[in-house]
């Protein structure tokens, strides 16, 4: 058997108490497009990190060419023929394509020698691959798809065999991107081999060859593009190890809370984030958003937190039509996804922590804060929420993750909330702590709250909602009551909307 | 409690590490004054002896923190709020406008009125001049830093123009305007605290030190007791967290850059109102750069900022009876010691820090 490209042997990384990679291997053939597909988190970017020498490998072995290789730092992976191209860019922009070429080796104190030596070379490889970039054109003033052809470009002069794409589409628009496949097999057909991280499935199946997909930290499947479905890959990326069981009766679900009519959302760079949303939660019931994650739901939140402002379309709470600003003042409460990030103010107390957001309550004050109050209420959520250590005038930063967590959970509970957001409830929390966090969420379904959540997990959806909302690609590809719902039938929706931004 | 609470690293920063900074400072000023052929310890002690040796030297020690209180004040507002204001110098030169168009258009007030009014005009004017900036950050994203240095520029020649050409006591060549009426007059301490036998000399430390006291009490209670002081801290340590509360970041830039230019302002009531009674071409005289060093080494909290305001004061003071008294450290030798205790507090403030922390933290980490 040929020696493959790339093969890595049982490499495993923790990240303190967090395995990001779990005794993975993987094994990439030269003259093949490999996919490497699996949910944020998953481990993709850590093993590929750790293939360009950024992170070491706590153990398992590295193989290049069927030979065993030591790499630390990535320029020993340049040396063994290994190229990445990141998400996010690492170019100059003020600099020219030929003088971002050249970072790194320079070759001699003036340029000119240089240059002309590399000016002919990469001519020659533009020309092997079909890869035009204009030589002398400013990099920052080049669009998205050009920039990223300059990092590959980048990549081959310095005689990559083996290219690492981390989610090379996110930025493109979907012209881009089949310039960019095209590129992808043209270079597969001069017997370089492709990794190709994305969370996109019709990506998948339409370039690659072989597939493997990584569920927290493990490679759970090595497939056969041809051999395989969306289907499967998006059951096999959500998995569904540990049901959670939920005691929860059936919902009654009361009048309208909130009514989200052709909302339409586009970020900085003109890219639409979601599209034409329609649905509404009653009180009541909890309504569960699946999808893989990246496909609109984070968006969602933000929109419905009061964070950004749609760029169309409305939100009504309990009839009443809502500008996203005040929308908190409506008695909308947010556990944001990064609740480290937004969540928390990390070099303040956790007595001003407990009030973020809700600062401006008369019952907090009026100019002056009412610090007694805020005390008190703080005291009564650390002992009900069991947050340690128990004092409330530790830094935000002197709590454990999880404790964390509890805070941002307990603030937004406890202020009476008529609907409350949650997004990824139990990512972070140990395994005590999601009970108790399920078992509050349906109490306060069952006291007549509407609850939205969203969440990667689809075990936790299923066993949580009483009704489902499918995303992908920014839409909804599905809804249903949880009663008739199927894990397969999910998946397949999930996948769906990836169908329609591949064609 | 307090202590328990707030544990060892507060302690170590607002105390070890300023003191280690100055003793560094110090030090090298030392060997800068043995250098020219001087004795070190001589000039420190003629340094300190001239800023607290005697009750005139109090008095002109406090008047000159009466300034730096004020601009550090404005500094550290500002730094609350995530923002680097490098503007106090302008802003307090505007102050100085807000109260020569009081001082010489409304002379006919009442006493009682005449000072309140003063010293709101000069908030305010100090104020606009910290808007522009604010509203520039908030709305334009220009950044502050950028935009505070070049208004200075631009308060100095606007402020030459107005002394010049409109407000110049008629009939007269140097750059300054009228003297106010004695209603805008501050009463010098020393007028009430002499028949208490407390000697301040003939200095020109004035009621304006109480001024300073009260805005640090306003500041501490703005800050750290009122919901604005909280927005304000919010948007200073975590803006991704301010925009999930609700708060609107735009709004509080512009509300800390409008308060840190009223507090940079009011420096001019101590200079116009306490001392000179009118107003001199370029009478703020770098103070306002020396705020953010102030604001700096007092880590942004009022007692801090008191305590770094009477070194800095001292420094100056003590800085000038030095110059007088061991001619051959001259004035500019002064300048360079101010200089490296600025370069110590401020420029290096991690030079130290970091190393004591783990020096003296981690016996107590390791404990379970």
């Amino acid at each position: 058997m040929q020696a493959a490209a790339i093969e890595l042997r049982a490499i495993s990384k923790r990240f303190g108490g967090n395995v990001a990679n779990d005794r993975v291997d993987i094994r990439i053939e030269s003259g093949t497009i490999h996919g490497i597909v699996g949910e944020n988190g998953a481990g993709k970017s850590t093993l590929m990190n750790i293939l360009y020498g950024y992170l070491k490998a706590d153990s398992g072995a590295m193989l290049v060419d069927g030979s065993e290789v030591e790499i630390s730092q990535p320029r020993h992976a340049i040396a063994a023929g290994i190229g990445m191209v990141h998400q996010h860019f690492m170019l100059v922009e003020p600099l020219t394509v030929l003088e971002n070429m050249l970072l790194g080796s320079e070759g001699g104190v003036t340029l000119k020698r240089g240059m002309t030596a590399a000016r002919r070379e990469i001519a020659r490889i533009e020309r092997d691959y079909g890869l035009e970039v204009d030589l002398d054109a400013v990099v920052g003033e080049l669009a998205v798809g050009l920039q990223q052809r300059v990092e590959i470009l980048k990549a081959l002069y310095r005689g990559a065999r083996t290219l690492i794409l981390d989610e090379p589409t996110g930025v493109l628009t979907p012209q881009e991107a089949d310039h960019l496949f095209s590129i992808l097999r043209n270079l597969k057909m001069q017997g370089r081999s492709v990794i190709l991280i994305t969370h996109k499935l019709g990506e998948i199946m339409r370039v690659t060859d072989r597939v493997s997909v990584m569920r927290r930290g493990q490679m759970v499947a090595h497939l056969e593009t041809r051999a395989t479905s969306r289907e499967q890959l998006a059951e096999l990326m959500v998995g569904r190890a540990v049901l959670f069981q939920v005691a929860k009766g059936p919902a009654r679900p009361g009048p309208e809370v909130l009514r989200v009519e052709a909302l339409d959302l586009k970020d900085e760079r003109g890219v639409a984030r979601l599209k034409d949303l329609s649905f509404s939660v009653h009180a009541g019931e909890i309504v569960g958003v699946a999808g893989v994650s990246g496909n609109g739901q984070s968006e969602l939140l933000e929109v419905l937190g009061g964070m950004r402002s749609p760029t169309r379309g409305s939100i009504a709470i309990r009839g009443k039509m809502t500008c996203w600003r005040s929308i908190r003042e409506q008695g909308v409460a947010h556990v944001p996804e990064d609740r480290l990030r937004n969540g928390l103010v990390r070099g303040m107390k956790a007595y001003e922590n407990a009030i973020l957001g809700y600062h401006r309550r008369r019952d907090y004050g009026g100019f002056f804060l009412s610090i007694r109050t805020i005390l008190s209420r703080t005291r009564d959520w650390f002992s009900r929420y069991d947050i340690r250590p128990h004092d409330v005038f530790l830094n935000a930063t002197s709590f454990s993750g999880g404790n964390q967590q509890k805070l941002v959970m307990a603030r937004e509970i406890e202020h009476g909330p008529v609907l409350l957001l949650i997004g990824q409830p139990t990512r972070g929390v140990d395994v005590g702590a999601i009970e108790l966090i399920h078992r509050r969420i349906v109490e306060l379904r069952d006291q007549g709250m509407a609850v939205l959540i969203v969440s990667v997990e689809l075990e936790e959806i299923m066993s949580l909602a009483d009704r489902i909302l499918v995303m992908a690609d920014g839409r909804i590809s599905g809804r249903m009551p949880t009663a008739m719902a199927d894990e397969r039938a999910i998946g397949m929706m999930m996948a769906d909307g990836d169908a329609v931004a591949a064609d | 409690m307090a202590a328990a609470r707030r544990g060892l690293s507060f302690w170590i920063d607002i105390g070890l590490i300023p003191l280690i900074n100055l003793a560094a400072a110090f030090l090298v000023s030392g060997l800068i004054v043995l250098l020219i052929g001087e004795n070190p310890l001589r000039a420190a002690w003629l340094m300190i002896y001239g800023a607290f040796g005697y009750g005139e030297a109090w008095g002109y020690t406090l008047f000159y923190a009466t300034n730096f209180i004020f601009v550090g004040l404005a500094v550290a507002l500002a730094f609350h709020a995530g923002l680097f204001n490098i503007g106090g110098e302008g802003q307090a030169y505007l102050g100085g406008l807000g109260i020569a168009i009081v001082g010489t258009f409304a002379g006919f007030l009442p006493r009682f009125l005449a000072i309140p009014a003063a010293i709101f005009s000069a908030a305010l004017v100090g104020g606009i001049w910290g808007l522009v900036p604010g509203w520039l950050q908030a709305r334009r994203g220009s950044h502050v830093v950028v935009t505070t240095i070049l208004l200075n520029f631009v308060a100095a020649s606007l402020m030459a123009y107005l002394l010049v050409n409109v407000l110049i006591r008629p009939g007269q060549q140097s750059p300054e305007t009228i003297v106010f009426p004695h209603a805008f007059w501050l009463p010098q301490l020393w007028t009430w605290l002499g028949p208490f036998g407390v000697d301040l000399g003939r200095s020109p430390l004035n009621a304006s030190i109480l001024l300073a006291l009260l805005c640090c009490i306003l500041f501490w209670l703005l800050i750290w007791k009122t919901k604005l002081g909280y927005e304000i801290r919010v948007v200073g340590h975590n803006r991704d967290a301010a925009v999930y509360a609700g708060i609107n970041v735009g709004r509080i830039v512009i509300i800390a850059m409008i308060l840190s230019g009223a507090l940079a302002g009011l420096m001019a009531v101590n200079e116009v109102l306490g001392a000179q009674h009118r107003v001199i071409l370029g009478f703020v005289a770098g103070y306002g750069y020396v705020g953010i060093a102030v604001a700096l080494m007092g880590r942004n909290h009022p007692i801090g900022i008191i305590l770094a305001a009477i070194l800095f004061g001292a420094l100056y003071q003590g800085g000038s009876e030095l110059a007088f008294d061991m001619p051959r450290v001259s004035r500019d030798i002064v300048v360079v010691v101010q200089g490296l205790v600025i370069l110590f507090a401020g420029g290096l403030e991690h030079l130290f820090g970091p190393l004591l922390q783990a020096r003296l933290m981690r016996p107590q980490r390791s404990q379970p």
